[in-house]
Formats: structure tokens, sequence, C-alpha cells
């Protein structure tokens, strides 16, 4: 198996209130088929046989689909390609080439350590309305309500967002509401959906609003980095669900 | 000790109905004043954190992830199971019970898995009804995939992510009850130990992963959601933070272990490529449903796959078992790929993977079907592989993916520690010696949506007036414990990375208790259990203070708890002489290499006591009564 060389600028910061630096390493020997978090394994056990702190950095499923690993390679939040930073592999990069990793910058995910943020803002986001009410017990034959398949597809498609945050931090407003329109996307599109309709939208926009997130100016960065492939489609929904909701709260609806 | 399952009188198909008809209610006055902890947030943790919280109780729920969302059922791909025969192609109730109790290799208890064949279809019910935007069909209704050892297609699907689709649902059902503060949600917060109070489960330890704060938390019960111990093996499609821990430490303090040595290999996964790999991926099992499996007849053969002449190909599944065919079940789809490897014909770099073709489905069915189909797990093997299924046939290898075995419960899910409650992949209760596919999303949901909010009222009901506080010198004592642990990991300061141990202790554990397994082999893993132990304690690297997020002490405080349980899980297979499900004893076979069970002996469960450090841990049987089902010598020919 072949190898490569790089040369990392790593981002260290002990704490949200600490100054950070980029440290930088000759990570020699990578094995050219191994992820970009099996050469950041490599590189922190090297750290720990010489009795230096290794690089703290999120990470758990290492498939793509739990949302935990996150940050910023050379400018790219989750790196180059489709998919979360576990998805990124060595190959895509030339031998030699200078990496620089960061962690995700937006104001309302304030760092952690080194690479890894706080996203509880978002855990908050889906806490405000990000669902639909169904107590446990009471819930009619799963085929009493036919859904279309494109409708099911379209909710699909808006569901698949895993939570990692790399749309607000590629935003440069911290935008979340490639993340805010998807879960309304989703919910909205399914006739379960309908009852919270109006103020899942309302709800869920002004608890993004509080949590520190800017708005969408239409730069498109969040779909270009989006791991899931989420379209900016649902922020135009978002943007009609918000204002549907609000209009109905101001010509005093009974939703 | 006598194990009782506290199964309910009368026939099999009325069980569940009796117990809820004379189960101990809680009043909803009642239900306000009792304290339930959850530990743990996958499917079972965030659906039982939910349904008890809209039920009234108080809950606390913990998890070591940055968020509820993250636990590992959010990566299950394929699908979930459910007795609602909507394809009228003559699923039932009864149908799904048999093929479980068959799928587990006639190992696991009757009464529960009827109950969770019984519940199938509410869970899905209760899904759709959260917005899971399951699979449909143009006209709108749901559709449904067949998965290995049934012959009927009973699976329900959302692409090849049901497990995120059914996790997001729960984690929102969770999530509005944190917003209506009815669950008290912790975060980055590990279990380290479990508080026992006059030998009732009345609390746990935790350690704040980011602050390193350790502190103890008190409830009138404990549920452990924890999931399963595949990475006992270091390489496993679970996710790197899955651990032992949590059921260890109960273990430890007097909970059962049933079962450990019945672990799942599946067979569809991509090959190990080399010793930098951190954790193996799974190529759903439903791509069998369209994926033939062969390897080359000759042995040693290294033409590309493509230049191989169809009749020089072996579809050793199909040819074995031609009924089933490339749905045999996981424990002998690996067991077969296992044998043609072994044999020399295996492909790809160290003849260790066989071929899942798709060519004759996409020239059946189109390259937009198979697209829409399996698109992203496609991808996600031409991201790994560098190579496209599309144009060749995927390479795959059996890897470790869940563990069968748990802490013994009974049919209230309650653990032999009064007040530990253990759901999930956690406990052992239900899919015996082999794990049918799609039925792991079902029983983590069976046990928090619909099980456990019936039966906890049976431990609450005798618990008025009992309680307790963190102020006690149960907590305080406990929680020194954890301290002193965490402070003599830190304290070894040795040169070697916690991964390093892992690795090595994963190698001993695949060689010997992986999938074929020996007297011999188990008793040299059990002695380099013992000896990596010891250097472990020796020679540990952990960089960093307790008082900070340091990830190589909490790997370090996992990977202990493994040297300790990969002990057990050797000793377990070592006493287990049989064969069954995934667990296969060389010495035990038919003359063409199936498993042999021994049912005058072994039709039991093996629930496993510990007797202090340093000491045999103790064997507790508790015998598997048939009444329905005759057991039978499993075949899928």
């Amino acid at each position: 198996m072949s190898t490569m060389n790089f040369h990392l600028r790593l981002w260290k910061q002990k704490s949200a209130s600490d100054q950070g630096k980029f440290i930088e390493i000759h990570a020699t020997e990578i094995p050219s088929e191994c992820s970009f978090l099996e050469m950041l394994d490599i590189v922190n056990n090297r750290l720990t046989k010489e009795g230096k702190e290794p690089v703290s950095f999120a990470s758990d499923c290492r498939e793509g689909i739990c949302g935990t690993c996150h940050m910023v390679i050379n400018g790219v939040p989750q790196g180059p390609g489709r998919g979360a930073a576990c998805q990124v592999y060595m190959r895509k990069f030339t031998n030699g080439q200078t990496i620089t990793v960061e962690p995700f910058r937006a104001g309302a995910f304030p760092i952690v350590k080194d690479l890894v943020v706080n996203r509880s803002a978002y855990d908050r986001i889906i806490r405000s309305g990000g669902f639909i009410t169904e107590h446990t017990g009471g819930a009619p034959d799963a085929s009493a309500i036919l859904i279309p398949k494109p409708v099911a597809d379209a909710a699909m498609d808006a569901a698949a967002c895993i939570g990692c945050g790399a749309c607000a931090a590629a935003c440069p407003n911290s935008s979340a509401m490639l993340f805010v329109g998807a879960k309304v996307t989703h919910l909205g599109l399914l006739p379960q959906g309908q009852g919270e309709r109006k103020k899942r939208a309302r709800s869920m926009v002004r608890t993004m609003q509080e949590e520190g997130f800017g708005n969408c100016s239409n730069y498109y960065a969040c779909e270009a980095v989006c791991p899931a492939g989420v379209k900016a489609d649902v922020i135009s929904m978002l943007n009609r669900e918000y204002v549907r909701g609000e209009l109905s709260v101001a010509v005093g609806a009974i939703d | 000790m006598i194990l009782d399952a506290k199964i309910p009188e009368g026939p099999l198909e009325k069980k569940w109905t009796s117990f809820k008809n004379n189960a101990k209610l809680i009043s909803p006055a009642n239900k306000r004043k009792f304290k339930v902890i959850v530990v743990g947030t996958g499917l079972a943790g965030s659906s039982a954190s939910a349904t008890l919280a809209e039920l009234g109780y108080q809950v606390e729920t913990f998890c070591f992830h940055d968020s509820p969302r993250r636990a590992h059922s959010i990566a299950a791909q394929g699908g979930i199971n459910a007795a609602k025969n909507y394809q009228n192609d003559g699923d039932s109730i009864w149908r799904l019970f048999y093929d479980t109790i068959k799928g587990g290799d006639f190992r696991a208890r009757e009464a529960n898995v009827y109950r969770l064949a019984e519940v199938s279809g509410n869970i899905i019910d209760q899904c759709v009804s959260q917005g899971v935007p399951f699979a449909r069909e143009y006209g709108g209704q749901l559709t449904n995939r067949s998965f290995g050892g049934a012959q009927v297609s009973r699976t329900f699907y959302a692409k090849g992510q049901t497990g995120q689709q059914l996790l997001l649902g729960a984690y929102s059902a969770l999530s509005a009850q944190i917003g209506l503060g009815r669950v008290t949600m912790r975060e980055n917060s590990e279990m380290l130990d479990l508080v026992l109070v006059d030998g009732h489960a009345k609390g746990i330890v935790t350690r704040n992963l980011i602050t390193g704060e350790i502190s103890t938390h008190a409830a009138d019960t404990v549920l452990l959601c924890t999931g399963g111990y595949s990475n006992v093996y270091y390489l496993s499609t679970n996710a790197r933070g899955s651990n032992v821990t949590a059921t260890w430490r109960a273990h430890k303090r007097g909970a059962a272990f049933a079962n450990p040595c019945y672990t799942q290999i599946h067979p569809t996964c991509i090959p190990v490529a080399g010793d930098y790999q951190s954790k193996l991926t799974l190529m759903s099992e439903s791509l069998r449903n369209d994926g033939r499996v062969w390897v080359p007849k000759k042995k040693g053969d290294t033409r590309l796959p493509q230049d191989i002449p169809e009749e020089e190909r072996d579809y050793y599944l199909e040819r074995k078992y031609p009924s089933y065919g490339n749905l045999a079940p996981r424990d002998i789809a690996s067991r077969s790929a296992k044998e043609v490897c072994d044999e020399g014909r295996g492909v790809g770099p160290g003849g260790l993977g066989v071929y899942l073709d798709f060519s004759a489905a996409i020239a059946r069915l189109g390259e937009k079907t198979i697209r829409e189909r399996y698109g992203n797990l496609f991808e996600m093997y031409g991201n790994i592989t560098g190579e496209s299924a599309y144009e060749r046939p995927m390479r795959i290898y059996p890897a470790v993916h869940y563990t069968m075995g748990g802490l013994w419960v009974d049919y209230n899910l309650m653990s032999t520690i009064p007040g530990l409650h253990v759901l999930g992949e956690a406990n052992f209760s239900d899919h015996g010696a082999n794990r049918l596919g799609a039925s792991a999303l079902m029983q983590g949901l069976s046990d928090g949506y619909f099980v456990i909010p019936n039966t906890l009222g049976e431990y609450l009901s005798t618990q008025f007036g009992k309680k307790v506080s963190t102020d006690m010198p149960e907590f305080k004592k406990t929680e020194e414990e954890v301290r002193a642990r965490v402070e003599k990991l830190l304290a070894v300061k040795g040169t070697v990375p916690v991964d390093e141990f892992h690795r090595e202790l994963g190698l001993i554990i695949w060689n010997e208790c992986g999938m074929a397994r020996s007297e011999s082999g188990l008793k040299k893993a059990i002695a380099d259990v013992r000896a990596l132990r010891e250097r472990f304690w020796k020679e540990v690297a952990i960089p960093g203070t307790g008082t900070e997020l340091n990830q190589s002490l909490e790997r370090a405080g996992r990977v202990a708890d493994f040297l300790e349980f990969g002990e057990l899980m050797c000793i377990d297979a070592l006493t287990r002489e049989e064969s069954c499900g995934g667990h296969f004893r060389v010495e035990h076979q038919t003359a063409d290499g199936e498993a042999l069970r021994h049912d005058d002996k072994f039709a039991e469960v093996y629930a496993w006591m510990f007797q202090g450090e340093g000491n045999d841990p103790k064997l507790v049987r508790e015998e598997l009564k048939y009444e329905a089902v005759h057991l039978a010598t499993r075949s899928y020919k």
C-alpha cells in the first residue's frame, strides 16, 4: 500500500475563552487509502506517544449519518466532496499538500476545545417546534392516510438533514435557515404535520433568531456544503411558511 | 439465585393482553411524584423518555453524545419489520413471531418474542403519525421489501436511512417533551456507575465529558438503554463511541449478564483494508433483495469479475439454500462467506471478500430503479473503496454488527437488580442466538414506546414512600469510587495510546470468539485478555487532565471495561458447548458444516453473576420453555 505525506495546520484552542492558534505538523507515511479522520487518529496517536496532547475532534458513526463530526478542511465546512468530514478520504489530496483544519466558525456555535464546537442551539430550535405532537398510543393505522410517492419522497429529501451545522458554518451570515427549512419542509409537506404548521414555522424562526443565527441572503453556500444534499428550496418553503404563519396571526385566524 | 422471568400465565397469544389487563397502574397524580432516569438516547432511550414524560413521569435523560439525535440507531440502514400484511402475502403476527424465534435458533423467550411481533404494527402507526417518511407507492400506500430469514415482504423503510428517520422521529417526540420541561436532558454526560440503595437501583454517577465534573443523580428507577458491545472487537460497524461501560458497571453492581457470546457477524460489510482502519461500514442487508452473492469456482482466480464467465461462478447461497437463496439469515450467510474464503476462493486483497453482484438486477430493472432503491449505499461504497458498484460487483465480507447478549431482564424488562430496567440492544431478551434483519429497530422502539410504559408500574407500585436523595452515603461512596478510578487511569502515565490496546483486544476476540470458536482458542483468548489487561494498567498513555474535554481519558475508561468484559464473553462461549445461531463452536457441527444445537442441555439462558474482582463469575440458568413452537433443526434449504 502506498503512503503519502502532508503538511498539516491544525487549530488548537484550550477553551472558548482562550486564544487559539495553529500548530504545524508534518504527517508522514499516511496510508493513501485511509480516511481523513483516520489520518487524524494516526497523528493523535503519534502525538500521544511523544507525550504531547492530541488534537480534540468529534466523531462517532464514521459513516456520514450521525452528524457528530464537524470541522473546516481547507476552508470548506465538512471538507471537499459530498458527505461529512468522516467521508473524506486522503486519496482526494495530493502528496505533500498543505491541509488547514479549523473548527466551525459561527457565533451561535461557541468553541469547546480545538476542533470541537457546541451546536446545542440546533437542538433548542427543534425543541421549540420541530415535531408533530403525537402522544404514543393513539395513532391511527399507518395506511389510513395516503401520501403520494412524490410528496413522501420530497419530505424524505428534506428529512435527510443530519444536523451537523455545516450550513450555518458555511454561511457568511451564519444563517441556520437550511437546517430550519429542512425540518419545516419535511413536516409541512406531510398531512400529519398540518395541525402545527403555522405555529411551527413562527416558533422555530423566533428561536433561530434568539440563538444568534443570521438570515439568508441567497449565497447558497449552505447547499454547496450540505453533507445530506438538502436543497436551498427548503429556505423558500420556510419563508412561505413563516409569512403564512405571521399573516394568520396578523388577521387573527384561528390557528 | 433463581431467575424468575415473570412470564404471564395463559396461552401465548393472550399473555400480553392478560398482563395489561392485570398490570399495576400508577395514577396520573402519582406518576408526577415518580422520577425516572433514562441512560442513552437511541431508539429505546428516546422513545421511552418521550413516552414516559407524556404519561406524566418526571424524566431525566442522559447521553454521552453532544445531542440526543446522534446515537448509533441512526446508522441502521435497511428497515423495520412489522406484521401488517399490507402486501397480502400471507404475513401474520404468528409468522413474524415464528420467523424471529427460528431466526434466533430457538434460544429466545417465546413470550417476549410474541409480544414483540404483537406490537410491531403499532410501531409503524406511531412512526407514521410522527412524520417518519417511509417509502410509498405512487398511489400513496406504504411499500415493503424483504429481509433475510423471511419469505414475506414485511420490512418498512425510508431509503437506506430507516434508522435515521426512526431515531429522528423519537428524537422529535423527546424534543417536544424537553421543550415542555417534562424531560431534563443532560448531554455530554457519560454514566460511569450505578448507585444502589438497599439493593435497589436508585441513581447513577456521571462524568461531564466537557468539564470533567463528576456528579450523582437520584431517581425512583433507572432505565439503561445503552446499546450493544460490538466494539469489544475494535473493528465493527458500530460507532466509535459505542461501549459496554453502563451495562458492565451495572453487572459489577449485581445485574446478571446473559448470553454475552451471542454476537452477530453481518455478512455484507466493506472488507477490511488496512490496520489504520477505525471502523467497518455495513452495506445493508436489503441489497441482497437484488444483489447476487458469488465467488469464482476456481481457487485463486485473479481475473476481473467481468472476465469470469457465468458457468465459472459459484452463487453459493443460491446453491446451498435454494428456498431462501441470497436472503439466508445473517449467521448462515456470514459463515458461508468465511467457508469459501477459507477454501481460497475469496476475492480482493488478501482473499477476504466475496462479490455482491447487481448486474442481473440492473439488466432486469434498469439502473434508475437500482439507484432509487440503493443510491446512498452505492455512493457510500464508491466513496470508501473508490469503485462503482453500478459497473462492477461490490466486494463484501462479514463484520461484527450487533450483540444479542446483554443484561438479563424479566418480562417486565427488569434486571436482577430491583429497579434497574434494561431496554433495546442492551438487554438480551428477544433475538436468541441470532437476530434477523430489520428487527433491531423493531425491538428498540417496542421496548421504549409500548413495553416499558406498561411494565414500569409493576416496580414503581412497590416504591411509594421510598424516596432517596443524593445526600445519602450510598451516593457519596459510589461517587468517590468513580473519582478514584478516573484518577487511577490518569496516574498510569504510560506511553502506549489507548487505541493500540483496543485494537489488540479486538484481534484476540475476533480470532477466537468471532465467526468460529474452539475450546483451545477460547482458553488462549482468556489468558491473552488477562495479560493485555495487566499491561493496559501499566502502560496506557492518557495525556491531559480529568477536568476538561479529554478524549483519551473517555476511551481509556471504555477500553478498560471492554478488557474485563471480553473475558466474560470468552468464558460464556467456552461454557456453551454447542453451536447455535451466531455462536459456532467448531467441535459441534453437522456433516455439511451447519450449526449443531444440543437442545437437551442448552435450551437455556446463561446468566452470569459478578463475584468480585479476580473471582470467576457464577453461572445462573434460566430454562427456555417452548410451549407453542416445536424445537426444530433450522433449515433454510
